[in-house]
């Protein structure tokens, strides 16, 4: 990673509400443009409400700091101007919409960010064959896009269709949360190759997941250690092999240690 | 994501009131009154008789609480029972009809000209309460199709409407029933002959112009043995503070073998968002399976209306016969909805389906009412019937009145019934997206009523997408 790669996302002490409680605590992280960054951390560090924060969730209050995207202040977008800008949020559980067609769906979010970005819009039929190609990098059968969106699908189908929607809108930011969980070892590694086939040089990935064997697949060049709202730590994609190794308690020892001795 | 709230709040879009002259009645109803109507219509002795009965009928009937509704009493003499655009000479052609009627049109985006021959469709256009022209008359008559107004009809095919008027809904069916038996003012008729298959969609368009003038229309189909006809029926009106109240009727009878599908697209004013004004809309509908194998469905989407009491339904006396009824009901601000469908079994082998989809938001009530009966001799009858709400904001309310009476021991009756909200997190994944609020409110929307949609004609499927995306364009944010 050379110095003069751009910063695509700069999170400054930011803290942060859900239901009046706080949840972030002051967490601090620099994503350039290639980089590959892993969250991982204990139930309730704070990981998936990050993620919701960063994507602008109206459940969620900013309460200090500041996040840059871009050079811009994330945090004054509204959340679908964020996405037509590029940041791309994989959810958890992805939300099932009865009666609306895969494809309708996509082609809706495609075309309304061409055209906010002034490209092309594409036709059912245009977008059919640009359909099939995309299927590919989730390896699904072109039947998924005529189903309803979500309904009915099974957790690896849901979490194939959240890369299938990261393939059409190909951001500058994705943030993957728990994509890993409940997939298995055959889902997650389908899951694994699309993101890596839409990783480029202008672009980042930052996974939040509780476990090590996504990492297998996607190389992270950042492995950060999330607790209590904060990031207590951060090393390269070893620190997550000794975390699974040792568990999360050595990481907070440490942090409270030199925290007295500072 | 302020939206949820304040994103279904549109103002009536066809809030104007056309300045033509009404040739209209003194307030008030009473038998001389019933009398006028008939006279002013030139009509045969039996229907004066018919209505005078209903009249008579009327008068010892008191007003139906049974509804989850509520309206300030009715005062039945103080509405204008019988009103005409005043006609300026005989009309042969549509260069003839008043150019403010046609602008009028134009406004509603009623394509009733060329491009309504482009596309196939007649239409028998109701103005107030007297048809101003029917179109394609010649060319239905090829096929020996009758469509016409209920007037005209009177005049040219008396037979045919002294043995099906009041067959499906007699006078003595319920209190608005009653009243409009008394006093219609006009409506549309339709035949469709023996075997024959109507070549194109038959529409009606309706507008209520008169500020007081309550809208009492009648409208009777009739398809003999192997016929069949698509029928679509759409409906606006003017602003107004008065409330307004329509009492139409419409019945239907398929032969051996027949066929009628009814669609209908409602829009009539709601009254503003505190309630004041709109139509007080109390509708009886019902088809008749007379013959084996008829099938009778009806397809509702229904977005107006101050108040919306209507339940139509199929009596399936022929063997084999199908009913069926599909129905978007949407309600916001202060509109009260009571609407569902009756489906009553009485031949063997008989079958119905009820689709209900019902939308609230603001501060309206939506309920579904619905009557499965399965008479004793109703053997291997069969009812699926499915009610979903879904519910936008938390000020609104949605109900189910299912009510099943089955008196065969081999009958069939299933209901599901569910309640959604459209909640933050579905907006906030389409958001995610970037989807905006506005569009993820319409395609949420236009996903719950999928299963009606597809069953109305592909026109109509268009603007219902149109008008409830309309009712759901606002101030967001």
């Amino acid at each position: 990673m050379s110095s003069n790669t751009q910063t695509i996302l700069e999170v400054r002490n930011l803290t942060a509400t859900v239901a009046g409680v706080q949840i972030l605590k002051g967490l601090n992280l620099t994503v350039k443009a290639g980089e590959v960054h892993a969250i991982m951390g204990p139930n309730g560090s704070g990981k998936s409400t990050f993620s919701k924060v960063l994507a602008g969730h109206p459940s969620y209050t900013v309460t200090g700091g500041e996040v840059l995207y871009k050079g811009k202040n994330l945090l004054d977008l509204a959340p679908e101007e964020r996405a037509i800008d590029g940041v791309f949020l994989a959810f958890q559980y992805p939300i099932e919409i009865p009666g609306v067609s895969n494809s309708a769906f996509l082609r809706t979010a495609y075309n309304l960010r061409q055209a906010k970005l002034g490209k092309e819009e594409l036709d059912p039929l245009e977008f059919d064959d640009l359909a099939r190609e995309k299927i590919k990098v989730v390896e699904m059968d072109p039947g998924f896009l005529s189903r309803n969106l979500n309904e009915g699908f099974s957790g690896g189908e849901k979490k194939r269709n959240e890369i299938l929607q990261m393939a059409f809108l190909e951001p500058t930011l994705a943030v993957l949360d728990e994509t890993d969980s409940g997939l298995d070892i055959d889902a997650l590694k389908i899951v694994a190759n699309g993101v890596n086939k839409l990783l480029t040089p202008d672009n980042a990935v930052i996974m939040v997941t509780h476990y090590q064997r996504l990492l297998n697949y996607i190389t992270p060049h950042f492995v950060h250690v999330m607790s209590d709202g904060r990031i207590l730590k951060t090393g390269g994609k070893e620190l997550a092999l000794e975390l699974e190794e040792r568990g999360y308690d050595w990481v907070r020892d440490e942090d409270t240690a030199s925290r007295a001795t500072a | 994501m302020t939206s949820v709230l304040n994103v279904v709040n549109q103002p009536y879009k066809h809030g104007f009131v056309t300045d033509i002259e009404s040739d209209a009645l003194p307030k008030g109803l009473s038998e001389d009154i019933v009398r006028a109507i008939s006279a002013r219509k030139n009509e045969p002795e039996w229907m004066l008789d018919f209505r005078l009965k209903a009249f008579r009928h009327w008068l010892t009937m008191i007003e139906p609480t049974w509804a989850h509704v509520h309206y300030p009493k009715i005062d039945f003499q103080n509405i204008v029972y019988y009103s005409a655009p005043k006609p300026k000479k005989k009309l042969n052609s549509l260069d003839e009809v008043d150019p403010e009627l046609l602008r009028t049109f134009e406004k509603l985006g009623v394509p009733i000209n060329e491009q309504k021959a482009m596309t196939g469709v007649a239409v028998d256009v109701i103005f107030d309460s007297v048809s101003v022209t029917t179109t394609y008359k010649e060319k239905l008559a090829e096929y020996g199709i009758v469509f016409c107004s209920f007037s005209e009809a009177l005049q040219t095919h008396p037979d045919l409407i002294k043995q099906y008027v009041g067959s499906v809904v007699p006078y003595t069916d319920n209190f608005y029933a009653a009243l409009n038996s008394a006093v219609f003012s006009d409506g549309s008729f339709c035949y469709i002959p023996k075997g024959v298959k109507c070549p194109m969609d038959l529409s009606t368009y309706f507008r209520i112009n008169n500020g007081e003038s309550g809208q009492f229309e009648r409208t009777l189909i009739v398809a003999e043995e192997g016929a069949s006809v698509s029928y679509l029926e759409g409906c606006t009106a003017p602003q107004f503070d008065t409330n307004q109240l329509h009492a139409a009727v419409v019945e239907l009878v398929a032969m051996d073998n027949a066929d009628i599908k009814y669609s209908t697209v409602q829009n009539w004013y709601a009254g503003d968002e505190n309630g004041l004004g709109g139509i007080y809309n109390f509708v009886t509908k019902r088809g008749l399976c007379k013959g084996a194998n008829s099938k009778i469905s009806w397809t509702q989407v229904e977005t107006g209306s101050a108040i919306t009491w209507k339940y139509p339904g199929c009596v399936l006396l022929g063997d084999n016969s199908i009913g069926e009824f599909y129905s978007v009901a949407l309600t916001n601000n202060m509109q009260q909805a009571d609407t569902g469908s009756k489906m009553i079994h009485i031949g063997k082998n008989t079958r119905s389906r009820i689709v209900s989809k019902g939308i609230s938001a603001g501060r309206s009530v939506n309920s579904y009412r619905g009557l499965v009966k399965i008479g004793p001799k109703a053997s291997g009858a069969r009812n699926f019937s499915q009610c979903d709400s879904m519910l936008i904001g938390s000020n609104c309310s949605a109900n189910t009145f299912p009510y099943i009476e089955v008196l065969n021991n081999n009958g069939t009756v299933e209901h599901e019934a569910s309640t959604s909200k459209i909640g933050e997190d579905q907006l906030f994944f389409l958001a995610q997206r970037g989807i905006d609020a506005e569009e993820a409110m319409s395609m949420i929307i236009n996903g719950f009523c999928k299963d009606v949609f597809t069953q109305l004609p592909m026109e109509f499927a268009v603007e219902a997408t149109k008008l409830l995306s309309l009712k759901l364009e606002g101030s967001v944010g």
